[in-house]
């Protein structure tokens, strides 16, 4: 296999990938950063840049497609908020506003590819087909996943900040080497894949990251930094974590970073694809950032009124995803009235189901959960769980005995 | 059967590994050309090309990190931590996703990686260079702790730790990388499994448990023992996760009497676990207290001074001593 994986030496000339950048077309600038942008906030789509053209393609079908998950995921989520706040979960993780940067993300990758999530990407999750509810067992208790990750490739919820990034590009370190095997040994080696890491403004100061970077970089890794730049890690504003826009930090790793405007799901698609596409193609990683805004509090354990200006989440509700794709499928024909009223319907019946799951699902078991902790036979945990179940039998003669006591 | 010293054992586990298994790769600092700093990886990536042995950034949070992502997909990583002082980079990555994963995944995902690291002192090194870590892995449940003691062991216990699906951690002695010994590349014998005690001198008046670097200390302390007049027998622990305490409960049932030993601190260190559970298990077979011989609570010293800090002869033949005036 030596010869198929991109060797370390540095065969790109840096000042090709910087202009590889630049001749990307930007549409919009904020705050005197260029982003991406191909939808503004009125719903007018603008051409013309290189992405346009992508997102032209799509059809009206899965234009539709793209605002139903946009409004089937806020629906979902405004369910989870109430069931933590009628007690039934412990903490929910509101990704309220974060629609676009979710839903056009998660759209862009395909099948084979696989996704690193952080702990807020419900949005990604029905993207690859998780069912919602499952999302809702790590803040129920009852398990610290719920989803078996390899029937969609969306990995567990990992709540150490930036612990999975670095998973992330060992993954597609271990795709160039699954398509080297496959070339050496004359197979097949199907599609190409690539990953997507995502993390957040936040998690963008974790040393992890950093090291992520590194690594993705000297081994032309195809993966996909996702940041969400949603301006508020907890309490702390984005400018405390950089001071120079995230995206720029990419430069100095040696590939292409750029920012996208996170409200936009057309953009943010196109992007995306773009960014996974020269992946595959063996290309190397690309850091996306999405510009965003997390509508709502971190967690519902969070107050955001205490450290962010009523003002400003005005100013950006403004532009929000969900609203600002409805009128553009509007004004484009695309969608109806009959059409969002469905929609509403459909999401409805999702929270629905998902409230009736979340009340369904069963107690979790602390002997199963030991005889998890090793894939393989353990002798302290088999003595552990040997005396637990010993322990925990006395109560059940103890409670048997009441029972029958209670009988008379 | 060929005699080799504990460096060129462990290579050749390795590279027999990766012989064995294409899903097997290495990865760490300074391991491709150059071989590892202690040179255990001499020679594999001139066999195996620089896709599988692989040099790293210098990065340990990534190194692990990223063999995480790899096991997800079916490769075996085995990571070389160039010292024992220089894992901690890693310990997030090591105690709270590596050590998780199976469990958090309620059993779905297996996250099969070793990490080699050299551990000890006694080489007159600098500063974070002669540590033993290993309780602080030992702590953490998901994780299996093996240390070889000879060449045999260091031959087999790679082979088994790369086998594994669990996530294992190989506390390789550094000071006796040099240490020769036989090893059989066919036949485990009695090393086939790693995490069982072997008892490698029997006596009956007193047991000392030791493992790593100090076996062949404590080896030499019962020798001198015997000049007492006492019969002194010798555990290698070879696991210190799990703890083989089935084979240490045995053996004070016959002499009554025990010590442990090792390098790192005594404070919140195995030699405490493994006195809890003997006197939980064998009391009344108890005629003193357990004694641990161990490190102080300090910092590793400085190397002018190690010989201090570090059990030796004499430590174990003292605490040996202790023992006996009960």
């Amino acid at each position: 296999m030596a010869g198929h994986l991109p060797t370390t030496e540095f065969d790109d000339i840096p000042d090709e990938l910087l202009d590889e950048l630049e001749s990307l077309s930007h549409e919009r600038t904020e705050g005197h950063v260029n982003m991406v942008q191909l939808l503004d906030e009125e719903g007018r789509f603008h051409n013309g840049s290189h992405f346009s053209e992508h997102a032209r393609s799509l059809s009206g079908e899965e234009l539709r497609g793209l605002y139903r998950e946009m409004a089937m995921i806020r629906r979902f989520d405004v369910e989870a908020t109430a069931l933590q706040r009628q007690g039934q979960l412990a903490l929910w993780v509101p990704m309220r506003g974060q629609e676009a940067a979710q839903i056009g993300s998660g759209r862009a990758t395909q099948p084979q590819d696989y996704i690193f999530p952080t702990y807020r990407e419900h949005g990604v999750a029905l993207t690859r087909g998780v069912e919602l509810g499952e999302l809702l067992r790590i803040f129920r208790g009852v398990s610290n996943g719920g989803w078996d990750p390899t029937e969609t490739n969306f990995h567990l919820y990992t709540l150490v900040l930036a612990a999975q990034v670095p998973h992330a590009v060992g993954y597609a370190m271990a795709l160039q080497r699954d398509a080297a095997r496959a070339a050496a040994g004359g197979r097949d080696a199907g599609e190409p894949g690539a990953v997507v890491a995502y993390f957040g403004d936040g998690a963008s100061s974790e040393g992890d990251v950093h090291e992520s970077m590194v690594f993705a970089a000297s081994f032309k890794a195809p993966v996909v930094f996702f940041c969400q730049n949603n301006q508020w890690a907890i309490s702390v504003p984005a400018q405390v974590q950089s001071r120079i826009p995230l995206h720029n930090r990419a430069k100095g790793y040696g590939f292409p970073g750029l920012r996208v405007d996170g409200n936009d799901v057309l953009a943010v698609r196109a992007v995306t694809e773009w960014a996974l596409e020269r992946a595959r193609s063996g290309k190397g990683p690309v850091l996306i950032e999405a510009y965003t805004y997390r509508q709502g509090a971190h967690t519902t354990a969070d107050d955001p009124t205490k450290y962010r200006l009523s003002e400003e989440e005005q100013e950006w509700l403004a532009k929000d995803p969900v609203t600002r794709f409805e009128k553009f499928l509007r004004a484009e024909g695309h969608a109806d009235d009959a059409f969002f009223a469905d929609v509403a319907a459909e999401g409805d019946a999702l929270a629905a189901k998902s409230r009736k799951d979340v009340l369904a699902f069963e107690p979790p078991n602390l002997a199963e959960a030991m005889g998890n902790v090793y894939a393989e036979w353990h002798p302290l945990v088999a003595e552990e769980l040997a005396w637990h179940l010993e322990y925990e039998s006395g109560f059940k003669d103890a409670e048997e005995a009441n029972t029958s006591e209670g009988g008379h | 059967m060929p005699t080799m010293t504990l460096a060129k054992a462990i290579n050749a586990g390795l590279r027999d590994a990766l012989a064995a298994d294409e899903m097997v790769l290495l990865m760490g600092e300074d391991i491709g050309s150059l071989g590892g700093v202690y040179r255990v990886t001499e020679g594999l990536k001139a066999e195996f090309g620089e896709d599988r042995v692989v040099d790293s950034p210098l990065a340990e949070s990534g190194i692990v990190g990223t063999s995480i992502g790899l096991s997800l997909r079916g490769y075996r990583p085995v990571d070389e931590i160039q010292f024992d002082g220089f894992v901690f980079p890693a310990f997030n990555q090591i105690t709270t996703q590596l050590a998780k994963l199976h469990a958090r995944s309620a059993g779905r995902l297996t996250v099969p990686v070793t990490i080699r690291i050299p551990y000890g002192g006694g080489i007159g090194s600098v500063e974070h260079h002669s540590e033993s870590p290993e309780a602080l892995f030992a702590h953490t449940a998901g994780l299996r702790i093996i240390t070889p003691s000879n060449p045999h062991d260091g031959y087999w216990m790679t082979r088994r730790a790369i086998e594994s699906d669990d996530p294992v951690i190989v506390f390789e002695p550094k000071r006796r990388y040099w240490l020769k010994g036989e090893v059989d590349t066919t036949d485990p014998g009695a090393s086939t499994d790693p995490f069982r005690a072997h008892v490698v001198r029997e006596g009956t008046d007193a047991t000392v448990v030791a493992y790593g670097p100090l076996v062949p200390v404590a080896l030499a302390a019962a020798e001198a023992a015997t000049e007492d007049g006492h019969s002194v027998e010798v555990i290698d622990l070879r696991s210190l996760s799990p703890i083989d305490f089935d084979t240490i409960t045995a053996s004070v049932e016959k002499t009554g009497r025990l010590v442990v030993a090792h390098e790192a601190p005594t404070f919140g260190g195995l030699g405490g676990e493994i006195a809890s559970r003997v006197s939980e298990r064998a009391f009344l077979s108890l005629e003193a207290p357990v004694i641990r011989v161990g490190g102080f609570h300090m910092p590793y010293p400085v190397a002018k001074i190690e010989g201090q800090y570090l059990p030796d002869i004499d430590r174990i033949l003292e605490a040996l001593d202790r023992a006996f005036a009960y």
